[in-house]
């Protein structure tokens, strides 16, 4: 084992898949020569060339849709949207076209494309580039969809994503390129579709993905010092959710937490906890609480920000909540 | 006798107060990159230090109630079209007394009061607010333009030319302000595009267009003048492109590993500031010592406005809610 970046576990797994099948590819705004905007793809073009490590114009929608083209033609590109906000751009080729071609082909297309990007606030870059969308994106068959929390899934998820048949948007946090864990020596994969207890615990169950998973660790340390224990699930995957991990959980602990980044309304805890309802409402014990962003557009103010999205004591306050 | 033709056509005041605006740009956009040495200033803030000719030569170019739209390097063409400095920097500072409230930042903003219809933190996000602009002045007869202020790199958005195609098919008002910078971030133009020109674009659009050196600010205010002359008369958009460059890297972390140091250095001898001041003195406008003094007076003013942003205080924690729905 040894100590990686979360940055630097990603940079690995685009080279391993890159040496790996002469079909993958890298395409996206500034992924060339800079590096990527957050250094992800730092050394790949000195390493691969220009050809395989392509830098587009600031073209969202081509990025995206030539992606599409490339993945069903025999190719297995790599593309990366700056920013998860600037998908919006990019929409029409997301979810009209990468989503449902197969589907609507009659299975006879695929389109085994990767979109990276990256979301949420910390850095103090308001409205149009801190934003946590990946609520949007469940609500569109056909799509998977990837958030790692820590390097070792950053790189095992990737790898994954990439060997997928399907399109994967895999979704990084901009405030997590700088965290470090182990990770192995040799290959490995980390299956899409796959839920991991990050920290097992018997009273209530916490799930939270990509950043929100740090708070809820945080949390959880803090609340078995009170004499709580916190069971941590991180879904990993959004789409397909590994209902199966989250269920044993809640059967055990009757008491369910469920963090987030992006607004509530309409959020990914809205839909978890549904599930948990039809599946198994008779094995809680409380009602299910949701902890989310505030209903409003990230304000860029550093006395504001902060307070719009879950702080590691709304976690633990709600938390407590339960036991009111 | 004033032998420099675009300068004698203008008003002695009028050429300091221009003047005195690019000072004001390039001390603002020194004082950001100070507070963000300094961690004053979180979050991104692209400095338009080096393109000061275009957003003044262009705002002088029209009327106060006249349009603009700007982009994610928009402190220029804010303070261009008459923003208050004060407002403007207590914005960036993320501060109550901003003209957003400190809600925007650098990358959002806007003054509706100068008619600045705000900086954008996307890219080729302003193309569709400036052809609906002008809609609004054809349809309400408002006899105003709007300046569409974008780089080289927006010109590849999609949107771009679905903005251009509207405009020119309904002739609206709009003047398409390209600051060819060379960059978008590291990508240069040549690697992006396949015209090396992205004006000649205009031609698809059967828009007339014009390429202007935009490191002088006279030559860029001729440009849009004849631009918004022809506007105005409901003959429709023209695209202006300026060749410029900036100075300071895309961003604060960017290293500018994709420019050498010799093409860095051939546009900072076009330094639009010094040499705009050497022609008003050659041309006998001002003094050597009054040009100091004007830039003097400028870098006043930034640090008057930044005193004022960095006493104003933070919005209250109920403004997060506010300001949602009209
Ligand atoms: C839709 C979108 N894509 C990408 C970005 C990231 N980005 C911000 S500025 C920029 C470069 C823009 O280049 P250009 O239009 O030439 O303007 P310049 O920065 O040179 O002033 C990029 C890629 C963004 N903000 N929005
Ligand atoms: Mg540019």
């Amino acid at each position: 084992m040894r100590e990686v970046r979360y940055w630097q576990a990603l940079n690995e797994a685009l080279r391993e898949e890159l040496d790996r099948d002469p079909d993958v590819f890298v395409m996206g705004e500034d992924v060339g020569i800079y590096g990527g905007a957050y250094g992800v793809t730092k050394g790949l073009y000195e390493d691969y060339g220009e050809e395989r490590i392509r830098d587009t114009a600031i073209s969202e929608q081509v990025i995206v849709g030539a992606a599409v083209g490339a993945a069903m033609t025999g190719m297995r590109p790599v593309a990366e949207i700056m920013y998860v906000d600037f998908l919006g751009v990019a929409m029409d080729q997301i979810f009209n076209q990468a989503a449902k071609i197969r589907y609507m082909f009659g299975g006879k297309a695929k389109v085994p494309m990767t979109l990276r990007t990256q979301g949420g606030t910390g850095r103090g870059l308001a409205a149009q580039h801190s934003q946590s969308l990946e609520s949007w994106f469940l609500h569109v068959p056909g799509l998977k969809v990837v958030m790692p929390s820590t390097p070792y899934d950053a790189k095992g998820l990737l790898k994954a994503a990439i060997r997928d048949d399907n399109p994967v948007l895999f979704i990084e946090h901009k405030m997590l390129y700088g965290t470090k864990g182990m990770i192995p020596d040799g290959e490995y994969i980390v299956p899409l579709g796959l839920a991991d207890v990050k920290r097992p615990g018997s009273d209530v169950t916490v799930v939270a993905h990509s950043r929100m998973l740090l708070y809820a660790l945080e949390a959880a340390e803090t609340l078995e010092k009170e004499g709580i224990s916190v069971e941590v699930i991180d879904p990993r995957t959004l789409a397909p959710l590994d209902m199966d991990t989250i269920m044993t959980s809640v059967k055990k602990t009757g008491r369910v937490v469920l963090v987030e980044e992006g607004c509530k309304t309409g959020g990914v805890g809205g839909e978890i906890a549904t599930r948990i309802m039809e599946e198994g409402f008779y094995y809680l014990d409380a009602p299910i609480i949701r902890v989310a962003a505030k209903d409003v557009p990230i304000p860029m103010s550093p006395a504001l920000e902060p307070l719009a999205v879950p702080s590691v004591q709304e976690i633990i306050d709600a938390v407590k909540k339960l036991y009111v | 006798m004033i032998k420099d033709a675009l300068v004698a056509k203008e008003k002695k005041e009028d050429l300091i107060f221009w003047l005195k605006q690019m000072h004001h740009i390039r001390y603002f956009e020194e004082m950001v990159m100070q507070l963000l040495a300094e961690n004053y200033v979180k979050g991104g803030s692209h400095c338009y230090a080096g393109q000061e000719a275009v957003a003044v030569g262009a705002c002088a170019a029209i009327r106060k109630d006249d349009y603009i739209t700007s982009t994610h390097r928009g402190h220029g063409h804010g303070i261009a079209k008459g923003g208050k400095l004060n407002e403007l920097m207590a914005e960036i500072c993320g501060k109550a007394a901003g003209c957003c409230k400190g809600k925007g930042g650098s990358l959002h903003l806007a003054d509706l009061s100068t008619g600045n219809l705000g900086a954008n933190g996307i890219v080729g996000g302003s193309f569709g607010i400036a052809a609906g602009a002008a809609l609004t002045c054809k349809m309400k007869k408002l006899d105003r333009v709007v300046l569409c202020f974008y780089g080289d790199g927006a010109a590849n958005q999609g949107i771009a030319h679905e903005s251009m195609n509207m405009a020119a098919t309904w002739k609206l008002p709009v003047i398409y302000i390209c600051e060819n910078n060379l960059y978008g971030m590291s990508v240069s133009v040549n690697r992006a595009a396949s015209v090396e020109d992205l004006a000649v674009r205009a031609l698809a659009y059967d828009m007339p267009y014009k390429i202007v050196d935009g490191m002088d600010v006279l030559a860029v205010k001729e440009a849009v003048e004849q631009a918004a002359e022809r506007a105005r008369k409901g003959e429709g958009p023209m695209l202006i492109e300026c060749k410029t460059y900036r100075y300071y890297g895309h961003s604060r972390s960017d290293a500018r590993v994709y420019r050498t140091k010799e093409e860095e250095k051939y546009w900072k001898d076009r330094d639009p500031i010094p040499n705009f001041a050497k022609r008003l003195i050659e041309n006998g406008i001002i003094t050597e010592d009054e040009a100091k003094e004007i830039d003097a007076q400028a870098k006043k003013d930034i640090e008057d406005a930044t005193k004022f942003a960095k006493d104003a205080p933070y919005p209250e924690p109920e403004a997060l809610f506010e300001d949602l729905y009209a």
